[in-house]
């Protein structure tokens, strides 16, 4: 994956199948050169910190924080879905939350610095679902002074 | 993602973002897109290989400095690095699916224990090499997850130790605990830190008497009368390729 023609004939139907919604608009918003940005990770990977609640399937529930100083041993991982590979956070979570990495790019001044909260966005929701929170998140972002999000799904 | 991605967007906030499904990108045209031929799973490519991850990353991040117009979506050249080494991989002991006939009354209650037991040296050495782990969720200490999750698994109805959570919910997380426990402990073996996830999975669903419990437990909760409970036993335990193949 994710070569479609390398998934099976029924994972590659119900990928095809998920609610995938087309937009009018085409926002965009710039910004400073990438040495100067000030970045948060948005994930979709059921992440949060081990003392953290768990997600479910709420109709309330959107999101958790991860704090900035988030070490590899706080975050633990509690997606509902069965259909992903686990293995590749399990022996590394720079593999689903590039911390680490994120972290030297900032010591290299690749990057301007990391935001003091990152997001972990629930996926049990349907598409439009997500417009609500995600204008709440952005307000948060802004507050933090973040001006490059860096969205990762599983 | 790429709906979050334009949402933010719209509210104010630059972003730039990694497609593992293009079809959906492609659709949902978010502002700036890294397209990745990896599986789902792996946003960033393979575990431990910092080079790659990185290579990843500057890719994803200097789209933010594309001039547009939006949609900008690219593809990442290389593939995620696989491990083409053949890999067998075997519990610390090889307790047979086909239970043996000890005269236990329960032979596979029996050979489940024994398995897990026989993973902790691993997965303690697991803990200590990587100063992590992703088990814990559930809440249940690992002395009892294998019981509780047998338990479930013939249809009884164990106390649930996380007071606040459905059963339902505290299930699902122990049986991603279980999973995390052996995939954590038979990568901290000799030469087998990186077997692939396809070996891995091979070596979960098809080698271990833990991948016959959770097939059973998925029966079992199918069978059940709460909705929920069929909802996790139809999609949540087992993988949907694994639960075609039995």
């Amino acid at each position: 994956m994710v070569r479609l023609e390398d998934v099976s004939e029924e994972e590659r139907k119900i990928l095809m199948s998920l609610p995938c919604p087309s937009f009018e608009t085409s926002p965009w918003v710039g910004g400073p050169p990438l040495n100067q940005r000030r970045l948060a990770i948005i994930t979709t990977a059921g992440l949060h910190t081990r003392d953290d609640r768990p997600f479910q399937i709420d109709p309330n529930d959107y999101y958790r924080v991860i704090p900035g100083d988030v070490q590899p041993n706080d975050l633990v991982m509690s997606h509902l879905a069965a259909s992903f590979d686990r293995s590749g956070f399990q022996r590394d979570w720079n593999v689903v939350f590039p911390l680490d990495r994120l972290r030297e790019m900032e010591k290299e001044g690749i990057i301007g610095s990391l935001a003091d909260f990152h997001y972990s966005v629930s996926s049990a929701h349907r598409p439009e679902e997500f417009e609500v929170c995600s204008a709440e998140i952005a307000g948060l972002l802004k507050k933090d002074k973040v001006d490059a999000a860096l969205l990762l799904p599983v | 993602m790429g709906v979050l991605s334009h949402y933010l967007e719209e509210n104010g906030v630059p972003t730039t973002g990694i497609s593992l499904v293009r079809p959906h990108t492609e659709t949902i045209k978010p502002p700036r897109a890294l397209w990745v031929s990896f599986q789902m799973g792996h946003p960033l490519g393979a575990p431990d290989d910092p080079a790659f991850q990185s290579r990843v990353l500057l890719a994803v991040l200097k789209l933010l400095e594309a001039p547009g117009p939006p949609p900008v979506l690219a593809d990442f050249p290389e593939d995620e690095p696989e491990n083409d080494e053949i890999t067998v991989l075997a519990c610390p002991v090889n307790f047979a699916r086909s239970a043996p006939d000890t005269g236990e009354t329960d032979p596979l209650q029996t050979a489940f224990r024994r398995e897990v037991t026989a993973m902790r040296p691993w997965y303690d050495m697991a803990v200590k090499k990587r100063k992590r782990t992703t088990v814990g969720v559930s809440g249940i200490p690992l002395e009892e997850l294998g019981d509780f999750i047998y338990a479930l698994s013939r249809g009884e109805e164990p106390e649930n130790p996380a007071k606040d959570t459905p059963l339902v919910y505290t299930l699902k997380y122990a049986v991603e605990d279980l999973k995390s426990y052996y995939i954590e402990g038979i990568t901290a073996q000799p030469g087998q830190s990186s077997a692939s996830s396809k070996v891995l999975q091979d070596w979960f669903w098809e080698e271990t008497v833990a991948g016959k419990v959770l097939l059973e437990l998925k029966k079992v909760c199918e069978a059940s009368d709460d909705k929920t409970m069929n909802m996790v036993g139809a999609h949540f335990v087992v993988p949907g390729d694994v639960a075609r193949r039995h």
